[in-house]
């Protein structure tokens, strides 16, 4: 078994936190993982992206081939067509609709979101409305982490421990505001 | 034996550690950062060994030399452009009879994601004449780091790690070992092996060449090196160095046969084993990360029967990263396709500075102080600021390296050019930016030199300026600036109209003017904010 995701978005969106949930819960089911992460200058807003890959083998890549990715997980719907080439044509994506808009030239919002729409597996979430509606707007990238629980190959109970080892120490309320976002991507 | 998720940079730190290092020492320099931030939370957290920023690669490196003449082992690491400013002691540490292991680990950057160039290390090695060991895994960053303070001891050579991004910043598992101990606190026996006077230099130079036949022998029979034949196939034969393993690996399933396959993880390369290798095809494909390193060698300048496959041939890329799917071609396997794009223009995203950047304001400043000039020249440095060369700032023209606006805007003005202003971040300007400046200070050379002063090493996550901010105005006034053109602004756009009446003034001063324009990086203050209090 392989299973290889692409998670995208803008520098500070919190794509490194969803990719180390995704991460240790399958280490914790005894999966092996290379998770390869943008450092340094692109971080400062720019485009960023890792390459997480699962595998009950051997993994020899740090990067992804061409139309190997099941997934693509994107913070922000124009970062999610930015890797489509690393995307098996039966993989699916599934992006947040809400844009960070830090260029001059973003395209027209609803253009985009239907352009996404017409492809053959794409889920898009409003994800900072159900993170709201769990209590924080910083809480949207664990409802697209509840939105991938349904497709990558990890317990989603796994993920959910996990979740509540890494906001332990910011309290219970933050514990369950987080949990909850999570569900609402997961039902979304 | 324990495990942890590392990165490839904290392998290599972990492995220092576990090696029994005494000190380690680094200039922050992406992809290389990661290492030292590792190894100073193990010293404050674990009391561990010392982990020192330090001005710049030459200090770290100077530093590293002083712990081995002392016995002990020690680590320092930097970007692969930081080895241009640490080569002195780099190469006249290959002439010197190390005493305690010394490793020094390089971050290459082919791509060049966050550098001006993607100069290969491994040709610093071999100019030095020493051992470079080049990782393909966590695994082995973490392994091979303990084994080149053995190999730095047995020959009484720094050894070379040579790391590239995609390792440096890649987490997987690593398996630990047994850890070491420190060394004795014991002088190298010999000082004369370490007073670089033409004579001695001549023994130690003589002793380098005979102990590099040693080390050619100790990489021709190292597990490092490995050579699987298969005199079945024999239609190309495969050597890899780097990452080219894992993307050869990766295709291999492909390949219809397995064809015998080199894999080059130890320098001086092999040399023996490639004839071995050779005998058994007439066709190779070489495979390297970075630079054709091997392949220049192997292709020499006389005519062969041998087919050779590689960057020097146009087969293979010879810029940027190797990956999984530019490596097919050669291997003769068709591409892969992905899933098709709509039919949408996908602008670029580049990096920028981030919202409320004093950066910014500083450089809106310097615009309006420059509006009314129909000619002017800003020639910049390396860090955060070099993003103002994008719209909409546009405001500096050139970015070469570390330290070099201030050495420009003076040959620049030398050559006659007015305004000529240059602008340099604080940690730049302490790295590399005062002895260009006493160049200034000797011809009280017209021209504007403006520090960009927020207080911390920026672009690569925000480590602590060398010196405080506060002593950055002495220092300046200490080499002999004239304190009536030195001038300190608060970079916030509340002041804009002043502060830029202040650089127009320093300007039209005919000598040396000094701008320092303080404020504390967004980023850092918010890290303070949530720490509680300044660090």
């Amino acid at each position: 078994m392989k299973y290889d995701v692409i998670l995208s978005g803008v520098g500070g969106q919190g794509v490194l936190s969803v990719s180390a949930i995704i991460a240790s819960s399958a280490m914790e089911e005894g999966l092996q993982v290379k998770q390869s992460e943008v450092h340094g200058m692109s971080q400062r807003g720019g485009a960023v992206y890792t390459n997480l890959r699962l595998s009950d083998s051997a993994i020899y890549s740090d990067l992804i081939p061409v139309g190997s990715a099941s997934l693509i997980l994107s913070m922000e719907p124009l970062e999610s067509l930015r890797y489509l080439d690393y995307l098996n044509p039966q993989g699916q994506l599934i992006t947040s609709s809400n844009p960070e808009l830090n260029i001059d030239d973003y395209p027209d919002l609803d253009t985009l979101i239907a352009k996404i729409q017409t492809l053959p597996h794409a889920q898009v979430i409003d994800a900072r409305k159900l993170a709201l509606e769990a209590g924080s707007g910083r809480a949207a990238n664990m409802v697209l982490a509840g939105a991938a629980s349904n497709y990558v190959p990890i317990k989603p109970e796994t993920m959910e421990g996990y979740i509540r080892k890494i906001f332990q120490r910011k309290g219970d309320k933050v514990v369950e505001i987080n949990l909850k976002a999570f569900h609402l991507g997961r039902n979304a | 034996m324990p495990e942890m998720v590392l990165l490839g940079d904290e392998a290599v730190a972990m492995g220092a550690i576990h090696a029994g290092i005494s000190a380690a020492y680094a200039y922050p320099g992406t992809p290389s950062t990661e290492i030292t931030e590792f190894l100073i939370q193990h010293s404050k957290k674990q009391n561990g060994p010392p982990a020192h920023w330090c001005a710049n690669e030459k200090t770290a490196y100077e530093a590293a030399l002083g712990v081995s003449f002392a016995g002990r082992r020690s680590l320092v690491s930097m970007k692969h452009v930081g080895l241009n400013v640490a080569a002195d002691p780099f190469m006249n540490s290959a002439i010197v009879s190390i005493h305690g292991g010394l490793v020094l680990v390089v971050a290459d950057d082919p791509g060049m994601h966050s550098s001006q160039n993607e100069q290969d290390s491994r040709y610093f090695a071999d100019f030095a004449r020493i051992v470079c060991l080049e990782p393909t895994n966590q695994q082995e960053a973490y392994e091979m780091t303990r084994q080149a303070f053995d190999i730095s001891e047995r020959f009484h050579i720094p050894v070379m790690i040579r790391l590239v991004t995609r390792l440096a910043h890649s987490r997987s598992v690593v398996q630990l070992s047994e850890p070491r101990a420190e060394n004795k606190l014991e002088k190298a026996p010999n000082p004369n092996s370490w007073i670089l006077l033409p004579s001695n230099a001549r023994r130690q130079w003589h002793g380098l060449l005979d102990t590099y036949k040693e080390m050619q022998q100790f990489t021709e029979t190292s597990e490092l090196n490995h050579l699987q034949l298969n005199p079945n196939f024999t239609d190309f034969a495969v050597i890899t160095t780097g990452l080219a393993k894992n993307y050869y690996l990766e295709n291999l399933p492909d390949i219809p046969s397995q064809p015998s396959h080199l894999h080059i993880s130890a320098y001086p390369f092999p040399a023996e084993m490639i004839r071995t290798l050779a005998a058994n095809t007439k066709r190779i494909v070489i495979l390297e990360e970075g630079y054709p390193f091997v392949e220049r060698f192997i292709r020499g300048v006389l005519p062969t029967d041998m087919e050779i496959i590689g960057k020097e041939s146009g087969d293979v890329p010879a810029e940027g990263e190797l990956n999984p799917d530019n490596i097919r071609p050669v291997l003769g396997l068709e591409s892969r396709t992905g899933s098709s794009h709509p039919d949408i223009q996908l602008s670029n995203r580049p990096p920028q500075l981030c919202p409320g950047c004093p950066h910014a304001d500083s450089f809106n400043a310097l615009k309006i102080a420059l509006a009314d000039y129909e000619k002017s020249m800003v020639t910049s440095d390396i860090g955060c600021y070099t993003l103002a060369a994008l719209p909409p700032l546009s405001a500096i023209e050139t970015t070469v390296n570390m330290g070099a606006s201030i050495g420009m805007a003076k040959g620049a003005s030398d050559a006659g050019y007015f305004p000529a202003v240059a602008v340099i971040g604080d940690s730049t300007f302490l790295h590399s930016g005062v002895t260009p400046l006493i160049d200034a200070v000797a011809y009280n050379t017209n021209m504007t030199l403006i520090i960009l002063d927020n207080e911390t090493t920026g672009m690569t996550g925000g480590q602590p300026t060398i010196l405080p901010s506060s002593r950055l105005e002495k220092v300046v006034l200490g080499i002999g600036v004239d304190a009536e053109h030195v001038k300190v602004l608060n970079a916030h756009h509340r002041f804009d109209e002043e502060n830029s009446k202040v650089i127009k003034q320093e300007i039209e001063y005919k000598g040396l003017s000094v701008v320092i324009a303080v404020r504390e990086c967004v980023e850092t203050a918010k890290r303070h904010k949530r720490e509680g209090g300044k660090a």
